[in-house]
């Protein structure tokens, strides 16, 4: 089955686009990092999925259940953490676990123990007391205490310290080889490359690539460092071009393929030259920059899963 | 039942102290009317030895006396708690930002709409007897009466004048922002819709829109029974808007 399965998902605030014929399919047991800038439609594509918002056409399933019939249902085997904090001010941690559980009908009173201790939160404590960091802490115990079969997590490690970053993602992955899903939303590139098995880009609305997280790291494309090139540089299919006249290097990335390349440069006069596979974090960076994208130049030979 | 119990005891304190003061407030009243009736005795005295009658200085009645504190106590005391709670009960969960959290959980907007309508209408209807208890021991204690009928119609009709406030004000509350503004706006809004009402013949109609047309002590007593007309409609508005605050709560997005 899929966890997560949309079907040229669409939402218009008005007339301002939220996203636009999305479709997204994450196996069950995935664990899905799904990135993109500010306002691309990352929270408008989580909210479509768990009801707080509703769609403007497409449709989605999430555990099999349809996000426009079976809300309640789907919702009690999600585990959501908002990007935002708690604020139930007034209550203690361990009064708001016991209500969310209560929600759940579920009792998770060993489970939140256990979570909190791992995540060095006091129960006792009053909400309104705890920094921003605490709080996404209580969130996330609440979105982890009910085990449940899909964890959709709304940037989820934005105010935490390192240590508890790592944590986290121990205890995530835990879960993940117990067979549940975990779709996160970042912007954390370096924590995605590490922990995600597939990864989604999403940009002014749509999902521009979708693939694994593996493919991502090889693409067709070479990053070329010159050092001390002194014939211009007329070469087809070069993007992001980047002159550095400190270091005298210029830097590049080709699309072409490896032999075309060294036949491309063997025509150049250059003191140095280094060729590597390009960082994950500049593949993405090629996704989010406008205008390398819509110059046509395709980084990744696979597009769509 | 989870939200229904949580929102009682987060809000336990305010519904105490707003409880207390509206009972001590009408307590208090009906516990100097003895006081009051002797200043007025004196005064009439004062009067008739000048040759004008006692009665002219009006309300000398318990029961007329009773109905006009009750106005002020419950009938606008009463009146603006039942609308702050009708505009905020579910308008926090927005401005408080805690509808993300709640709704993200396997509970249905349905069921949320009907435990924060129960959570205003019981604590409306607890106050109310609260205070019709404590004022009807203070009734028996300075010795006076009021027929049962009278009481039961008294407090009936700020009891459902204060359930259609709190109403109106839910509903509003789905429609848009600013839950205690439009809760205390109302309530001046109708009270004074139901004063202009009375200026002139012409303007009788307008007791039509407002819920104090049908709370009007002085009238209640007279007629002994309620504006059947004005409560009639009165009644039609709060469903009208207990039904609107499903559907628009069901449907709007929460962002």
């Amino acid at each position: 089955m899929n966890a997560i399965r949309t079907e040229k998902l669409t939402k218009f605030y008005g007339a301002t686009r939220g996203i636009m014929d999305v479709d997204l399919t994450v196996a069950e047991g995935d664990f899905f990092g799904f990135v993109g800038p500010n306002g691309a439609g990352k929270s408008t594509l989580i909210r479509t999925l768990l009801g707080l918002i509703a769609p403007t056409s497409g449709g989605a399933t999430v555990l099999g259940q349809d996000i426009r019939k079976n809300k309640v249902q789907l919702l009690s085997e999600v585990g959501y953490l908002p990007s935002e904090a708690i604020f139930y001010n007034d209550m203690r941690i361990k009064d708001l676990l016991a209500f969310s559980a209560k929600l759940r009908g579920k009792d998770c009173a060993t489970v939140a123990r256990e979570l909190c201790e791992r995540l060095e939160l006091d129960p006792s404590q009053k909400i309104g007391d705890l920094s921003l960091g605490n709080r996404k802490k209580v969130g996330i115990v609440c979105a982890l205490q009910h085990e449940p079969r899909l964890y959709i997590l709304d940037e989820p490690t934005s105010g935490l310290d390192p240590l508890m970053q790592r944590e986290f993602f121990t205890i995530l992955q835990e879960r993940n080889a117990a067979g549940a899903t975990v779709f996160l939303s970042s912007h954390i590139l370096s924590e995605v490359s590490r922990y995600c098995k597939h990864v989604g880009i999403i940009r002014d609305g749509q999902l521009l690539a979708c693939d694994s997280v593996d493919r991502f790291g090889h693409t067709g494309a070479k990053q070329v460092v010159l050092r001390g090139l002194k014939t211009p540089l007329a070469i087809a299919n070069t993007y992001n071009v980047q002159a550095d006249a400190a270091t005298d290097t210029v830097r590049f990335f080709f699309a072409g393929d490896a032999a075309q390349l060294i036949q491309a440069l063997s025509t150049l006069s250059f003191a140095d030259v280094n060729i590597t596979d390009p960082d994950f974090e500049d593949t993405f960076i090629h996704y989010y920059d406008k205008e390398a994208t819509e110059s046509g130049t395709v980084l990744s030979g696979s597009q769509t899963q | 039942m989870a939200l229904f119990f949580l929102d009682l005891k987060r809000s336990k304190i305010s519904f105490i102290i707003w409880t207390a003061v509206l009972t001590f407030m009408l307590a208090v009243c009906v516990l100097i009317y003895p006081i009051f009736v002797e200043q007025m005795a004196g005064m009439s005295d004062m009067f008739a030895d000048m040759g004008l009658e006692g009665e002219a200085l009006g309300f000398t009645s318990f029961p007329d006396y009773f109905a006009m504190e009750c106005g002020e106590v419950l009938g606008l005391g009463g009146a603006i708690f039942a609308a702050i709670l009708g505009g905020s009960a579910l308008a926090k969960e927005q401005k408080d930002r805690t509808a993300e959290f709640l709704l993200t959980h396997p509970i249905s907007r349905k069921k949320v709409v009907a435990q924060k309508l129960l959570f205003v209408g019981v604590q409306i209807v607890t106050l109310n007897a609260v205070v019709a208890a404590v004022s009807a021991g203070c009734i028996a204690i300075i010795g006076e009466a009021l027929t049962a009928r009278a009481f039961l119609l008294l407090f009936a009709a700020y009891l459902l004048l204060q359930l259609e406030l709190a109403a109106i004000v839910f509903a509003l509350s789905t429609l848009m922002k600013g839950g205690i503004g439009i809760g205390i706006g109302a309530v001046f809004l109708f009270y004074f819709l139901n004063i202009i009402a009375s200026l002139a013949d012409s303007l009788t109609f307008l007791k039509y829109l407002t819920p104090f047309s049908f709370a009007e002590g002085a009238n209640i007593l007279a007629d002994n029974a309620l504006a059947y007309n004005y409560l009639g409609v009165g009644l039609a508005v709060t469903a009208l808007c207990v039904v609107a605050s499903f559907w628009r709560f069901g449907k709007k997005d929460i962002t």
